[in-house]
């Protein structure tokens, strides 16, 4: 359990912020020193070589998404952070602003080298204040020791970065969304194509990448394409992973652990096993828009391709967990109201849609629902599902996929009871 | 009513909107100042920050009626977002958005009548660890029980009533 490499979260203590003195102690900013003696083409290509995936949800290759981006092509183009962090379960990227903001500052500078981009944003949700505050101290300190601002470390490189601070709306976590928060438009997501890289804030070349995403990638430089694949313990994958725990459990830590590692044991090892003695009836695996996994996956590697096949998806590394009182009818209609108040009012599916299904739901839940209603509720996933503006609708719809898949009876036992079954 | 913004502050942000290419990504600060000196956006704010950025009054409106902690009425000096998502849900959320109500003696969306606290559901605050939880104004409180939920009521309540600045919410 301690053997476990801590990459991100090295520096963390308790109620505590490492800053630059701190930052510096453990290597701090070695990753940069060595990015600026390279071309941003090399930075580029090892970053691609080590097989990082996005972790901001989509798992998109980080190394693949630079190449789409004209990093060569002079002129304005930007780098942009996201740090909404808005989806149910998911509280890893602000861990990680609390415990150690230089960790984000060093690699948006390596990625921002890489990419040529002299202008960078972190997105900041409204919540995460503190979080703010950490970076811009951390910008500022970085900014002292000649790390950030102009001709970084002697390279003629010059990078500026800026805090933005939102205002609430899961929404502007969608990375076309929230490139027109940034902007000041209202956060409706934009059409792609054209992608970002083609046209992004304020119309120029811009990546999107979030937190996590981007504070891999000094390390990366620093140590290599070679050990950061070795960090994971399945073949395909590479590094480690914040895993952020809760539900049912005895205890609910934030962890860096290996990609790779079961769900088993981050569920009995760093979770301390189901609360109150119980057994464990569910989990998502990855945040509010990951469809349900069951008891019997618990061995099934953390990793993008493995929860795939396992028919979920990996997603952010937040883990809820929910013990076998729980009424899966009622935890889904939880994270659908969720998506139907979140939706951006755009798209009819979404817009509508989802709070029908909500509705569906509590028919169910409360037992006034026939078994046309159930077909109904089918119908309207086969209706929202790839008829969606943005990606949101198709998340709403993982969780009732999956309830549907893999807790069919129970739904079913509310209808034929007029009650719920879990319910006394 | 507080001025919309001080001197200080309608002198800082007009310098920045002549020194950006793209003013109008001053629009959330702009609001947000505004709400943190009055406490919520009124008509005059959205013209005033229209004015500083060059936008007409509906397209400030337009993004500030987007977000969920941008006020467009007034609100209490305190507004309390308790947590309705799935794992605070997962670990008694309900009981305390029920709690707060009774303890409050108001429904969601109402303000205690002695004007200090509003009460509305938000989403997850990103302490899914500490569930459940709730922020006031910009701090966020985990753990949360009876206990301990009477206590931060008791602490913000006098913090409210000094005459200290207020913090932003
Ligand atoms: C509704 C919605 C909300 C999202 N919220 C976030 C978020 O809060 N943080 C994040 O990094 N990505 C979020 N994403 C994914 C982003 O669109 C984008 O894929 C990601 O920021 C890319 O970064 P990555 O490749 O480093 O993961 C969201 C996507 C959708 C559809
Ligand atoms: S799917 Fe929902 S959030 Fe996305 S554009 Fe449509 S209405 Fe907006
Ligand atoms: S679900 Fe309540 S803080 Fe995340």
């Amino acid at each position: 359990m301690t053997d476990t490499p801590q990459v991100l979260f090295k520096n963390r203590r308790p109620g505590e912020t490492a800053f630059l003195a701190e930052y510096q102690r453990s290597g701090g900013y070695e990753g940069l020193r060595k990015a600026v003696k390279m071309t941003p083409a090399e930075v580029r290509e090892t970053v691609k070589e080590s097989g990082l995936r996005g972790r901001g949800g989509a798992g998109f290759p980080t190394g693949l998404k630079w190449t789409f981006f004209p990093a060569d092509q002079l002129g304005e183009k930007y780098l942009v952070c996201n740090g909404d962090e808005m989806e149910p379960g998911t509280y890893k990227d602000r861990e990680l602003l609390l415990a150690d903001p230089h960790q984000l500052i060093e690699g948006m500078l390596v990625a921002a080298y890489a990419l040529q981009t002299p202008v960078a944003y972190v997105f900041i949700r409204y919540a995460y204040e503190r979080c703010a505050q950490n970076l811009e101290r951390a910008i500022a300190e970085a900014r002292q020791a000649g790390f950030l601002g102009r001709d970084i470390l002697g390279s003629g490189f010059a990078c500026e970065i800026f805090v933005h601070r939102s205002a609430g709306r899961y929404i502007c976590g969608e990375e076309t969304a929230l490139l027109n928060a940034l902007e000041g438009l209202r956060a409706n997501p934009r059409s792609k194509p054209p992608f970002p890289a083609v046209r992004g804030l304020f119309g120029k070349p811009t990546t999107v990448n979030n937190v996590e995403t981007l504070a891999n990638v000094q390390h990366i430089i620093a140590h290599g394409a070679d050990w950061f694949r070795g960090l994971a313990r399945t073949e395909s994958g590479a590094g480690t992973k914040l895993y952020g725990l809760s539900g049912h459990l005895n205890q609910t830590p934030c962890l860096e652990a290996p990609i790779g590692i079961t769900l088993r044991e981050l569920i009995q090892e760093h979770g301390g096993g189901v609360w109150q003695g119980r057994k464990m009836k569910a989990c998502l695996p990855g945040g509010a828009s990951t469809p349900f996994m069951t008891a019997g996956q618990l061995d099934v590697p953390m990793d993008f391709d493995t929860i795939e096949k396992a028919g979920s998806r990996f997603g952010t590394g937040g883990v809820t967990v929910f013990d076998e009182t729980t009424c899966m009818v009622e935890a889904t209609l939880n994270l659908n109201n969720f998506f139907a108040r979140e939706s951006c009012g755009w798209c009819t599916p979404c817009r509508d849609g989802l709070p029908f299904v909500s509705w569906l739901l509590r028919q169910i839940e409360t037992g006034k629902a026939t078994m046309d209603d159930l077909q109904t509720l089918r119908d309207q996933l086969r209706n929202i599902t790839g008829t969606s503006f943005c990606a949101l609708a198709q998340g709403a719809v993982g969780p009732i996929e999956s309830l549907l898949r893999l807790f069919g009876d129970e739904v079913e036992d509310h209808i034929k009871r007029g009650r719920c079954p879990l319910k006394s | 009513m507080n001025a919309l913004l001080t001197e200080t502050q309608l002198e800082e942000f007009r310098t920045r909107a002549a020194e950006m290419p793209h003013p109008r990504e001053l629009v959330i600060d702009l609001l947000r100042a505004i709400q943190n000196n009055c406490g919520w956006v009124p008509d005059e704010g959205v013209e005033l920050a229209g004015e500083i950025l060059g936008l007409s009054p509906v397209q400030v409106e337009e993004v500030a009626t987007f977000y969920d902690k941008i006020f467009r009425q007034p609100v209490g000096r305190r507004v309390i977002h308790v947590c309705d998502s799935i794992c605070c849900w997962s670990r008694g959320g309900e009981q305390v958005y029920g709690y707060l109500q009774e303890k409050l003696g108001i429904v969601p969306g109402g303000t205690t009548a002695d004007g200090i606290f509003t009460l509305l559901p938000t989403c997850c605050l990103g302490a899914c660890g500490e569930a459940p939880a709730m922020m006031i104004g910009l701090t966020t409180y985990g753990d949360l029980t009876k206990e301990r939920i009477n206590e931060i009521l008791a602490q913000e309540r006098q913090a409210a009533l000094s005459p200290l600045p207020r913090g932003e919410g």
